[in-house]
C-alpha cells in the first residue's frame, strides 16, 4: 500500500499527500513520534537525519539536521502547534528570519497531520503542507531531483543484491 | 545544483504575486483572449490606480504580459509561468512518494523481523 491521492492547489500552494498504511494507526503515529523511526524515513537516501530535540507536545518543538554527501548541514526547526495523538498533529517551520520567512532551507512552513483507520484495516496517513509564499521551495525541489536519481540508483542496487525474503 | 540563485529569485516574485485573492482572479479573466486594464478596472470595487498595481505585481513575476492595442493595454495571462509553479510542487510530491515509500519498507522490514506482529 502506497499513496493513494495527491491534491495539489497551485494557487493557494498547498498540497495533501494521502497514504494508506500496512499498520495501526496508532503504530503510524510512532513514525513521527519515535525520533528514531523519523529519522529512518524524512531524508532521501544519502542525507542522513539527525533528530536534536523532539518534544512531541502541543507547544513544543522539534529540531533535527540532514547531512549532505559533501558534509553540510541542513538545519530545520519545527514548533508543534498541536499534537492530539494518535489522530492529530500540526507542525509550523519555527526557524524565522527578521522578515518572519523561514530561513533554515525547508520552504515547508505549515504541516498538517492526520491519522485514521483505513476501509482495509490499515491507517490513512493525510500530510498536507502549506508552503510560503517566499520560501525557497528551490531548495527542496533541487533536493527532491537528487532524491529521486538516488532512487534508481538504490532500485538497480537492490536488483543486483536480491532483495531478502 | 540544479537551479541557481536567479530562479529562486524568480520563484519567490511568482509565488508572491499569487498570494493575493484580487491578482489571482485577474489571472483567471486574462487567460486566452486577455483583458483590457480598463475592463478590470471596472471589474473590481477599487480604484484603477489600484488595480494597475496589481497588473505590475503580476508583470514582474512574468505571470502576464502587456501590449497595447489601440487605445488599450491588453493584459494577457502567460500559461508557462503557471506552469512552472505546478512543476514545483510536481518536485515536491515525488519527495512526499519517496518518503511514503521508506515508510512502507520501514514497515515491511518491521514485519517480517517481529513474525507479523505490529
Amino acid at each position: 500500500m502506497s499513496v493513494t491521492n495527491v491534491e495539489k492547489d497551485v494557487e493557494a500552494l498547498t498540497m495533501t499527500v494521502t497514504a494508506e498504511l500496512d499498520a495501526t494507526v496508532e503504530r503510524a503515529w510512532q513514525l513521527w513520534a519515535d525520533p528514531r523511526q523519523f529519522e529512518r524515513w524524512w531524508g532521501p537516501p544519502g542525507y542522513p537525519v539527525t533528530v536534536v530535540d523532539h518534544d512531541l507536545r502541543t507547544g513544543g518543538r522539534i529540531t533535527f539536521f540532514m547531512t549532505g554527501d559533501e558534509g553540510e548541514r541542513h538545519d530545520s526547526a519545527w514548533a508543534v502547534i498541536a499534537a492530539d495523538p494518535p489522530h492529530h498533529l500540526e507542525l509550523r517551520d519555527a526557524d524565522v528570519d527578521d522578515d518572519g520567512r523561514p530561513n533554515d532551507g525547508n520552504a515547508m512552513t505549515a504541516m498538517i497531520i492526520t491519522f485514521a483507520e483505513g476501509d482495509g484495516g490499515g491507517a490513512v496517513m493525510a500530510v498536507r503542507t502549506h508552503f510560503d509564499s517566499q520560501a525557497g521551495m528551490e531548495q527542496v525541489l533541487a533536493m527532491g531531483i537528487e532524491e529521486g536519481m538516488r532512487m534508481v540508483v538504490d532500485q538497480i542496487d537492490a536488483v543486483l543484491v536480491g532483495t531478502p525474503a | 545544483m540544479v537551479v541557481d540563485q536567479t530562479s529562486a529569485a524568480v520563484v519567490d516574485r511568482i509565488f508572491h504575486a499569487l498570494a493575493d485573492s484580487t491578482r489571482r482572479d485577474i489571472l483567471a479573466v486574462a487567460a486566452g483572449d486577455g483583458y483590457s486594464v480598463s475592463a478590470l478596472a471596472k471589474r473590481y470595487p477599487m480604484s484603477f490606480a489600484a488595480v494597475q498595481k496589481h497588473v505590475a505585481v503580476l508583470e514582474g513575476a512574468g505571470l502576464v504580459t502587456k501590449e497595447q492595442r489601440g487605445r488599450e493595454r491588453l493584459v494577457r495571462t502567460d500559461v508557462e509561468t503557471i506552469e512552472r509553479a505546478r512543476e514545483l510542487l510536481d518536485g515536491i510530491e515525488e519527495l512526499w512518494r519517496a518518503r511514503v515509500d521508506r515508510i512502507d519498507n520501514l514497515l515491511a522490514t518491521e514485519k517480517r523481523t517481529t513474525g507479523g506482529k505490529r
